[in-house]
C-alpha cells in the first residue's frame, strides 16, 4: 500500500525543475524581471542624483555692504542658487516662497556687515521651502560652506583678526513645509524593495492562475503532487530572480550612485530571503483567489499601491497619519526598508534589524496559511 | 477464483453546478480487467463524472469506491494509481515532449525515470517529437502524448476522456491494441467516446444523457434491452423514399447509409404493418438488428420527449 506522504522531494523538485524551463522560455517576462530594476534605478537614480541647481532665490536685503554681494556673488557662482529678485519686504519674500515662485529665501538682516566686522557672529537666514527635501537637501548643504569661504576671502587684510574665530558669522536653516529631509541614499535602497514586491508578487500570483487557464490543473491535480509541493516548488526559481534584481540593484547603486555598503552583505543577502520569500507568500495567495490571470495582476496592484505609498518608501513614515502608520507596520516593505537602510547605510548588526525581521515572518506565515487553505485541490 | 471486488463502485452519486443538476444519482460498477466504454450526447456528464472519480471535482452527495478507496475521503490514495487522461490537452505547451514526460515520470515518483521514458518516447513512436514543444505538436499527437503520459506509471486504472478525437485510423488501431493488452494484465479503463466503432470495442458500454443513466451493459444486451427493431432497405435511389418513411406510423428514425436506409421503431407491428405498402420489389427490404448509434438517439429522443 501506498503510505501516506505530505511532502516528497522528488515530486518537490520535479516541480522546481519543470517551473525553471518554463521561466527560461518565457523570455519576455524574464527580460521584464531583470529589466524593471534597471529601468527603475534610471529613472529614480536619475532624480536622485540630478542635485537640483539654479534654484531660484530671493534675496531680502536689508544690509547692502561689500560681504553682503560677496556671499550672494558667491551662491551664484555655486550654481545651486540662482538669484532672482532682491526685495526690501519681508511680507513679499513670504509670499514668493509660499507661492513657491522661488525656493529660497535668504535673509541678510540689518548691520549684517557692521556686526560681522565686530566680530558679532552675526546671523544669516536661508529658508528654503522643502516640500520636495530632495530639491533643496544639497543646496542647503552646501549654503553654510559657499558663505563661510566667500567671506574668508574678504576678511583680509586689516580684517584678518576675524578669521581666528572660527566662522566669523552663523547661518541658520530653516526648513518650510516639510521639517523630514530624505537623504539621497535613502532612495536606493529603498528601490530594492518595490522592485521585488512589484515584480516577485506579480509573478507567481500568475503563478497557479495560469495553470487554472491554460487547463494544466486538471493534469497537475490528477497526479500526487501535494499543494505544499506546489507552492514552495514554484517559489524557489523565483527566490532567485530575486536575488539577481538585488544584484542589479546593489551593484548599480554602488558603482552609479556611489551608495555605500557599510553593513553586512551577507546579513542583507539572509534577512532579503524571508522579505523574498514574504512577497511570493502574497503573490501565491493571491494566485489561489483569482480566478484568472487578468484578476490576479490587480490583487498585485492592490497589494503594490500601499506598499508603495504607506511603507516610507515615498513619503516619510513618521510624516504619516497614526492609522496609515498602522496599515504601513503590518506591510513587509515598511520593515524591509529599514532593514535595508539599516544595513547599507548604518551598519546595523543583526540584532539591531531583529525587531524588523519578525514582523515579516508572522506575515509570511500568515499569506502561506492563508494560500495553502485557500489552494483549492479540486476544480470545482 | 473468487468474484473479485469492483474497480470502480459508486452509489447515487449526484453533482450540480450552480443550481444545474450535471450528474443525476448515477450508480456504476465496473470490474477489474474491463473495458468501460462511457457515451452520451455533448453536456451529458461524462467529464464531470470522471473527474470525480479520481478526485478533481467532489460529488454533493452519494458515496463511491473507487480502487478500494473511498472516492470522497481517499482521493489521495487513489492518485497514484490512476492514469487520468483530460479531454483538453493538460499538459505543459511550453515544455518539451521528453520534458513533460520526465516531469510526470518524477511527480510520480518512478525509478530511472530517464531510460522509462526513452523507452515511452520509443515506444508510442514519438522520438521524432522528442525535443519539440508539446504546443507545437498536432492535435492527434497532443493526444497521443497525453496518453502516453497517463500510462507511464502503468497505473492499474485508467480514466480516458476521449483518448482518440482527432486521432487517425492508424494510431486509434494502435491505442485500442494498447488497451486490449494492458486489459489483459488486468489493468481497468474507463473510456469516453463519441465513436460507435470504439463503443462496440468495450466490454460493456454505459450512456448517458443529461446526468442520468439510461442504459448499461454489453452492446447486445444495450441493443435488446433497447427494443429497437429495423428495416434495412436497399436499391437505386434510395433516398427519394426518405421523406415518405420519415412520415410513417412507427418510423422513429430514418438513416442513410450509402445505398442503403435504416428504419426503426419501438413498435415492430405497427411498423411493419406501415412499410408493407412500400414493399413493391423496387427495393430489397431486410429486416437487422438495431446499431448502437440508432439505440443511443432513440434514448436520447425518448429523454428528450420527456
Ligand atoms: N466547472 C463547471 N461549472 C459549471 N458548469 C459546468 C462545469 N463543468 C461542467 N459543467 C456543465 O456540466 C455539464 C456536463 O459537462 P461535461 O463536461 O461533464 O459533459 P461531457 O459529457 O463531458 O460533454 P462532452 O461530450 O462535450 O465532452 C455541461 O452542461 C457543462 O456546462
Ligand atoms: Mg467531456
Amino acid at each position: 500500500m501506498v503510505a501516506v506522504d505530505f511532502f516528497s522531494f522528488k515530486r518537490f523538485s520535479a516541480i522546481v525543475g519543470k517551473e525553471f524551463v518554463q521561466m527560461r522560455r518565457d523570455r519576455v517576462t524574464l527580460a521584464m524581471m531583470i529589466g524593471i530594476p534597471i529601468l527603475q534605478m534610471i529613472i529614480f537614480g536619475f532624480a536622485i542624483n540630478s542635485n537640483p541647481k539654479h534654484l531660484p532665490t530671493v534675496i531680502l536685503a536689508a544690509d547692502h555692504s561689500v560681504f553682503s554681494r560677496t556671499i550672494i556673488a558667491a551662491m551664484q557662482n555655486s550654481e545651486y542658487f540662482q538669484v532672482v529678485k532682491t526685495v526690501a519686504d519681508e511680507e513679499e519674500a513670504d509670499r514668493l516662497i509660499e507661492d513657491g515662485e522661488v525656493q529660497f529665501v535668504l535673509d541678510i538682516p540689518q548691520q549684517f556687515s557692521r556686526r560681522l566686522v565686530r566680530g558679532e557672529k552675526p546671523a544669516l537666514l536661508l529658508t528654503a521651502d522643502a516640500t520636495d527635501p530632495a530639491a533643496t537637501s544639497n543646496a542647503l548643504a552646501a549654503f553654510r560652506i559657499i558663505a563661510e569661504q566667500a567671506l574668508a576671502r574678504d576678511l583680509a587684510g586689516p580684517l584678518r583678526y576675524l578669521r581666528r574665530h572660527d566662522a566669523p558669522l552663523e547661518v541658520i536653516l530653516h526648513r518650510r513645509f516639510n521639517p523630514e529631509a530624505i537623504t539621497q541614499y535613502n532612495i536606493v535602497p529603498g528601490l530594492m524593495g518595490v522592485v521585488l514586491t512589484m515584480t516577485l508578487v506579480i509573478i507567481t500570483a500568475l503563478a497557479i492562475t495560469r495553470e487554472r487557464e491554460r487547463g494544466t490543473m486538471e493534469n497537475l491535480l490528477s497526479t500526487p503532487v501535494k499543494p505544499m509541493e506546489v507552492m514552495i516548488g514554484k517559489i524557489i526559481p523565483y527566490i532567485i530572480v530575486g536575488y539577481v534584481q538585488m544584484g542589479v540593484i546593489l551593484l548599480a547603486g554602488r558603482f552609479l550612485f556611489g551608495v555605500p555598503l557599510i553593513g553586512s552583505l551577507s546579513l542583507l543577502l539572509a534577512a532579503s530571503l524571508l522579505f523574498i520569500a514574504a512577497n511570493l507568500g502574497v503573490g501565491l495567495t493571491f494566485s489561489t483567489l483569482a480566478r484568472n490571470q487578468l484578476q490576479a495582476v490587480q490583487m498585485a496592484f492592490f497589494f503594490f499601491l500601499p506598499s508603495i505609498l504607506l511603507s516610507g518608501f515615498m513619503f516619510p513614515f513618521r510624516g504619516m497619519p497614526v492609522w496609515a502608520q498602522r496599515v504601513g507596520e503590518v506591510l513587509p516593505l515598511t520593515h524591509y526598508l529599514r532593514i535595508v537602510r539599516g544595513i547599507l547605510l548604518k551598519g546595523n548588526s543583526f540584532e539591531q534589524i531583529l525587531p524588523h525581521l519578525w514582523p515579516i515572518m508572522v506575515f509570511l506565515a500568515v499569506a502561506l496559511t492563508i494560500g495553502l487553505k485557500r489552494y483549492r485541490g479540486t476544480l470545482d | 477464483m473468487s468474484e473479485a471486488a469492483p474497480v470502480i463502485d459508486v452509489r447515487d452519486l449526484t453533482k450540480s453546478f450552480g443550481g444545474k443538476t450535471v450528474i443525476n444519482n448515477l450508480s456504476l460498477r465496473i470490474m477489474p480487467g474491463e473495458i468501460y466504454g462511457f457515451l452520451g450526447p455533448n453536456g451529458s456528464g461524462k467529464t464531470t463524472f470522471i473527474r470525480m472519480l479520481c478526485g478533481l471535482l467532489r460529488p454533493d452527495s452519494g458515496s463511491g469506491v473507487c480502487l478500494g478507496f473511498d472516492i470522497l475521503k481517499q482521493a489521495e490514495k487513489i492518485k497514484p494509481l490512476v492514469g487520468y487522461m483530460a479531454q483538453r490537452f493538460s499538459l505543459y505547451e511550453d515544455l518539451s515532449v521528453r520534458e513533460n514526460l520526465n516531469f510526470m515520470a518524477r511527480v510520480y515518483r518512478l525509478r530511472n525515470v530517464r531510460s522509462q521514458v526513452a523507452e515511452c518516447i520509443e515506444r508510442m513512436g514519438m522520438a521524432r517529437f522528442a525535443g519539440q514543444l508539446a504546443g507545437t505538436l498536432s492535435g492527434g499527437w497532443k493526444q497521443r502524448l497525453a496518453l502516453a503520459a497517463c500510462l507511464l506509471h502503468r497505473p492499474r486504472l485508467l480514466l480516458l476522456d476521449e483518448p482518440t478525437a482527432g486521432v487517425d485510423p492508424k494510431a486509434r488501431r494502435d491505442f485500442w491494441d494498447d488497451i486490449y493488452n494492458l486489459a489483459a494484465q488486468g489493468v481497468t479503463s474507463l473510456i469516453s467516446t463519441h465513436y460507435m466503432d470504439e463503443a462496440e470495442r468495450c466490454h460493456r458500454l454505459a450512456y448517458l444523457a443529461y446526468g442520468n443513466l439510461l442504459a448499461a451493459g454489453t452492446a447486445e444486451e444495450v441493443i435488446s434491452a433497447s427494443g429497437l427493431k429495423t428495416w434495412s432497405v436497399s436499391g437505386d435511389d434510395v433516398h427519394l423514399l426518405t421523406p415518405q418513411l420519415k412520415s410513417l406510423a412507427g418510423a422513429e428514425q430514418v438513416v442513410p447509409f450509402g445505398n442503403t436506409l435504416h428504419v426503426s421503431g419501438h413498435d415492430p407491428e405497427l411498423l411493419a404493418a406501415s412499410l408493407r405498402p412500400l414493399m413493391n420489389g423496387k427495393y430489397h427490404w431486410r429486416q437487422i438488428d438495431a446499431n448502437l448509434e440508432e439505440v443511443f438517439i432513440s434514448l436520447m429522443q425518448q429523454r428528450g420527449e420527456q
